[in-house]
């Protein structure tokens, strides 16, 4: 599942004549058979895509009745919009603050992980459950744990600097749990997505590494980072992808509280929409997210030189 | 691409660990521990102890009776341990819950099954621009999250009449799951031989024959895959199921769960219960499956 466009067909053999030849033509399908799927996909996401943008200019628009174009009204408010820039802020700090937290972690334990342990299954059937588990069980989870009066918060907090235990409730820590749960939720999907990119390593460069005098750390440095960028982009456009519009964990954990702290785009989205009743804004927020992630996404996998489809074998 | 279907033999996982598990014993004691590496093993052991601690807490305190969960040792053993909290739970709907949820994700994975495996055996092998174009759509369809469009969604599935059944979940929920399904699939069925493909058709057999007779038997592993991706979607999906439907009898785990928290309110103990409750399919169903589902995540990174 790299990200990258694929090769739009396998290589072909050159043509053959007899049988061969034939035999390419007979038995293919029509790509009517596509159509079914393509139709359903299009109906339930890429519909509701273009739909969103039709009502992102349909102003002040609450379901009642049908909606109408007014122009850029929306755009216009979301540009001015101060608690929407807030939200920006936020959202980009708490994208970055993920990918900080989670990339270095399930790099380091993904590489281990590929190598050769004791007791890796046992570790690993307890360290994957959080991949099972749904984000709303893991947000109530935590929201139990994390409540200041009768939560492990309690006994916790002091540790860090909340002697009240009441983490959530100020800014800061809210945010700093967001980053958690999310990394506590995703670590172990990254983690996995590290350790197979690992194993494809060729073992031939660290032994001539180990032949040149290279130790763990240099190794790690030039063969293994390097080897596994494209891993690492991967890894970074689902996880930046996958923040940027992040909605559970806000919504249950912190509500976007306290006060409008930990309101992500996502979420004023939601407010906007099934709180307020204004589609149309909504839309136009929906829109925009849309917008930045695709772009964010793009401009990763370009400056990573990702979309070139360079091998990272090159030169072996 | 094609790493997808390599990684997911799990032939090719075992094979190393076998072979390592060989050289272990023949390389002496200095150089294994120049091999190792504490930095991440300790790393990967702190993590451990992050993910066990509120697991634990988790089954440990919804055995507590509310009030001595209220005096805040949830790391102690429950002293008075009580299935109380459980029956509890079992008693305000968790069957019916649990029932939504099955047909929810059945139905998914069948939606996704039926629609995506002729859609990517047409992508890898009819002939075109087209093909390319139509895998393009799908491709554009990974960047589109959930949350984004539920607005539309939400107006287009009250105008369809869907709203508020279970049809307002599982049809997005399988929409949604289809392009990560058409990638590995097309990666999988993209690995079948080219000769394969010929002797069937010098023998005149259809497409609808080599799908069946050829590409299925041999696409197994992916479509394994691909079943666990969307099961896991639609199983633990929130958003669809907040926004799409409203009363009671539609509710799902997700949804159940979420109003079961506020229903309970200050009984943590009775929180936790319904949440190991609902965790209790999934996990005994990845412990038996777990091979499968991590091979198939571990191919996401391939290069």
């Amino acid at each position: 599942m790299t990200l990258a466009a694929p090769r739009p067909a396998p290589a072909r053999a050159p043509r053959r004549r007899g049988p061969g030849r034939r035999a390419a033509r007979v038995g293919r399908p029509r790509l009517t058979w596509a159509l079914p799927g393509l139709l359903f996909f299009m109906l339930f996401a890429v519909v509701p895509m273009l739909y969103s943008l039709y009502l992102s200019f349909c102003g002040n628009w609450g379901g009642i009745g049908s909606a109408h174009l007014v122009g850029a009204v929306d755009w216009q408010r979301l540009v001015d919009d101060s608690t929407i820039r807030q939200a920006t802020r936020l959202t980009i700090e708490l994208t970055v603050l993920s990918w900080l937290f989670q990339t270095p972690i399930a790099l380091l334990i993904g590489v281990w992980a590929a190598g050769r342990q004791r007791h890796r299954a046992v570790l690993s059937a307890v360290f994957f459950i959080p991949l099972v588990l749904s984000s709303t069980a893991i947000s109530l989870l935590f929201k139990a744990l994390l409540d200041p009066n009768f939560g492990l918060a309690h006994a916790i907090g002091p540790w860090i600097g909340f002697s009240d235990g009441n983490i959530l409730g100020s800014p800061n820590g809210a945010l700093a749990m967001l980053v958690f749960v999310g990394g506590w939720q995703f670590m172990p999907f990254h983690t996995l997505i590290y350790q197979g990119g690992a194993r494809q390593v060729p073992q031939m460069l660290y032994q001539a590494a180990e032949i040149d005098g290279a130790g763990r750390v240099a190794q790690f440095f030039h063969i293994t980072l390097p080897q596994l960028r494209h891993t690492i982009t991967t890894s970074s456009v689902l996880m930046v992808v996958g923040s940027l519009t992040s909605f559970e964990t806000v919504f249950l954990l912190t509500a976007g509280g306290p006060g409008s702290a930990t309101t992500t785009l996502s979420f004023a989205m939601y407010q906007n929409a099934f709180a307020d009743f204004n589609y149309g804004y909504a839309s136009a927020l929906g829109t925009g997210l849309v917008v930045l992630s695709t772009l964010l996404s793009l401009l990763m996998v370009r400056f990573t030189g990702f979309g070139s489809m360079r091998s990272a074998r090159e030169g072996m | 691409m094609r790493r997808v279907a390599i990684v997911t033999s799990t032939r090719m996982n075992t094979d190393p660990e076998l072979s390592g598990r060989a050289t272990r014993r023949r390389r002496p004691l200095r150089a294994r521990l120049r091999r190792a590496n504490p930095a991440a093993g300790l790393a990967s052991l702190v993590w451990l102890l992050i993910v066990v601690v509120p697991v634990y807490v988790m089954v440990n305190a919804s055995l507590m009776p509310q009030g001595e969960a209220l005096g805040g040792k949830l790391l102690e053993p429950a002293a008075h341990a009580t299935f109380a909290n459980y029956q509890l739970v079992l008693r305000s709907g968790f069957f019916h819950l649990l029932l939504n949820n099955v047909i929810v994700t059945v139905a998914t994975i069948a939606i996704v099954l039926v629609l995506c495996v002729p859609l990517a055996f047409a992508v890898v092998r009819a002939r075109g621009a087209r093909a390319l174009l139509v895998f393009r759509v799908f491709l554009l369809g990974l960047a589109i999250p959930a949350p984004v469009i539920i607005v539309p969604l939400y107006v287009m599935v009250s105008k369809f009449g869907l709203y508020d059944s279970l049809w307002a979940i599982i049809l997005p929920t399988a929409a949604f799951a289809m392009p990560v399904t058409l990638l590995v699939l097309v990666g999988t069925m993209r690995d079948i031989s080219e000769e394969l493909y010929e002797s069937m058709a010098i023998e005149g057999a259809s497409p609808a024959r080599m799908l069946v007779s050829l590409v299925i038997p041999l696409s197994k592993g992916g479509i394994s895959t691909v079943s666990v991706f969307a099961g896991l979607a639609a199983w633990n999906g929130l958003i669809f199921p907040l926004i799409l439907t409203q009363s009671p009898q539609n509710q799902v785990l997700t949804t159940g769960l979420w109003n079961l928290s506020s229903e309970y309110g200050v009984d943590v103990p009775a929180t936790l219960a319904a949440l190991t409750l609902s965790a209790i399919p999934m996990l005994v169903l990845y412990l038996a499956a777990r091979r499968a589902l991590i091979s198939g995540v571990m191919g996401v990174g391939g290069k």
